[in-house]
């Protein structure tokens, strides 16, 4: 493997985490949010540097050219952070849902106080 | 009141508190069997306390408990986590304009009569916000070894950033004046936000005084932490101190 895609992926996975950082810092990104990406780019900045470990990996998992097996997992640790989200997407339409459905109700019973009617 | 305002306090009249507007905020999450005791013990202790309890989206009826013992209760729609419901406290606590604010923890861990000593150093004008430390002084606690290296971890740290020693970080008996009921209201940790208060307090420059109090152990109820959320503490609160290290200090205006 050449030593050229070795630092385009350390260089790739730099300002990625250079990237989250700042937006951590700038508090654009909430901390929870950010742990998976720092993952990420952590595990990718780690085999990019570490040749070695990035070819045992890709000969026990059966992958000829090792690049390869770093963009498979940079692959993977992004669905996974998609994954996530999806997550955190459903819970936040739920919420969503609810706090709708609150602001509805009590608008309609704070008409129903200023008509004077007794609502509750 | 003819007593000097030298002496030491009396919990039930120490001039001092006299048109002091204060307020106990009691954060609570499916603590129904815990929160009557909790509203009972601080009304013991001072029947001029106010008590807000932050019901955040509990489904064992808290809520419910705590209106019966004739409270405000702030039902937050869905759980928020403990930061979203202090803070929801606080907001309350600004926009009633209260002066001084007193964290309980609606569980019972926290025992009203160490109140007199916890606000102390705020009636005496020396501190803007007080933490009551179960390490400090002469009261000892120990907690199982993992938590005890992760507390003195981020006490050690803590320290170093705010350059004061601190013991016990993961308090959540506070108290504040209202310079740290501003801060606060619009300022706070989302979740798990004992550590990151304690750096935000120094970072908006208020003062911080640690007070030795002796709590007590959960009184019904399991600790609220499973491995994997101590894990994911760790990591979280550890980012977001070294993240905040590179943030300029005082995003509030000072008031």
């Amino acid at each position: 493997m050449t030593v050229r895609v070795s630092v385009f992926a350390a260089i790739a996975a730099l300002i990625l985490l250079a990237v989250i950082f700042e937006l951590i810092r700038s508090r654009r990104l909430q901390e929870r949010y950010a742990i998976l990406w720092l993952i990420t780019g952590g595990v990718i900045l780690v085999l990019a540097v570490w040749r070695s470990a990035l070819g045992s990996l890709s000969h026990t998992v059966g992958i000829a050219y090792p690049p390869s097996a770093l963009f498979v997992l940079a692959s993977l640790f992004i669905l996974i952070v998609l994954l996530h989200y999806s997550t955190v997407i459903s819970k936040l339409a739920d919420q969503n849902r609810i706090l709708a459905q609150r602001l509805a109700l009590l608008e309609s019973s704070a008409r129903g106080d200023s008509r004077g009617d007794g609502e509750t | 009141m003819t007593e000097p305002l030298t002496t030491a306090p009396r919990e039930d009249r120490d001039p001092r508190l006299a048109g002091l507007r204060r307020l106990a905020i009691v954060p609570a999450y499916n603590e129904a069997e815990a929160i009557g005791a909790v509203i009972a013990e601080l009304r013991a202790f001072d029947p001029e306390l106010e008590i807000v309890v932050v019901d955040d989206g509990s489904m064992d009826g808290t809520a419910r408990r705590a209106a019966e013992a004739g409270v405000e209760v702030v039902r937050l729609p869905f759980n928020l986590g403990i930061g979203g419901a202090m803070q929801t406290g606080y907001q309350y606590a600004r926009d009633h304009g209260f002066d001084l604010a007193i964290q309980v923890d609606g569980d019972g861990q926290h025992d009203a009569r160490e109140i007199t000593m916890l606000i102390e150093p705020i009636l005496d004008g020396e501190a803007d916000m007080t933490v009551g430390t179960r390490f400090a002084g002469g009261r000892r606690y120990r907690p199982p070894f993992a938590r005890r290296i992760g507390i003195q971890l981020f006490a050690r740290v803590v320290s170093l950033i705010v350059r004061q020693r601190v013991t016990d970080t993961t308090s959540g008996f506070r108290a504040v004046n209202r310079r740290g009921i501003a801060l606060f209201a619009a300022d706070y940790p989302h979740d798990y936000p004992e550590v990151e208060t304690t750096v935000l307090v120094h970072r908006h420059k208020l003062r911080m005084v640690e007070v030795p109090v002796a709590m007590r152990t959960r009184s019904a109820g399991t600790s609220s932490i499973t491995f994997f959320q101590s894990i994911y503490y760790m990591i979280k609160v550890s980012l977001a101190l070294f993240v905040g290290l590179f943030r300029r200090n005082s995003t509030l205006e000072e008031r």
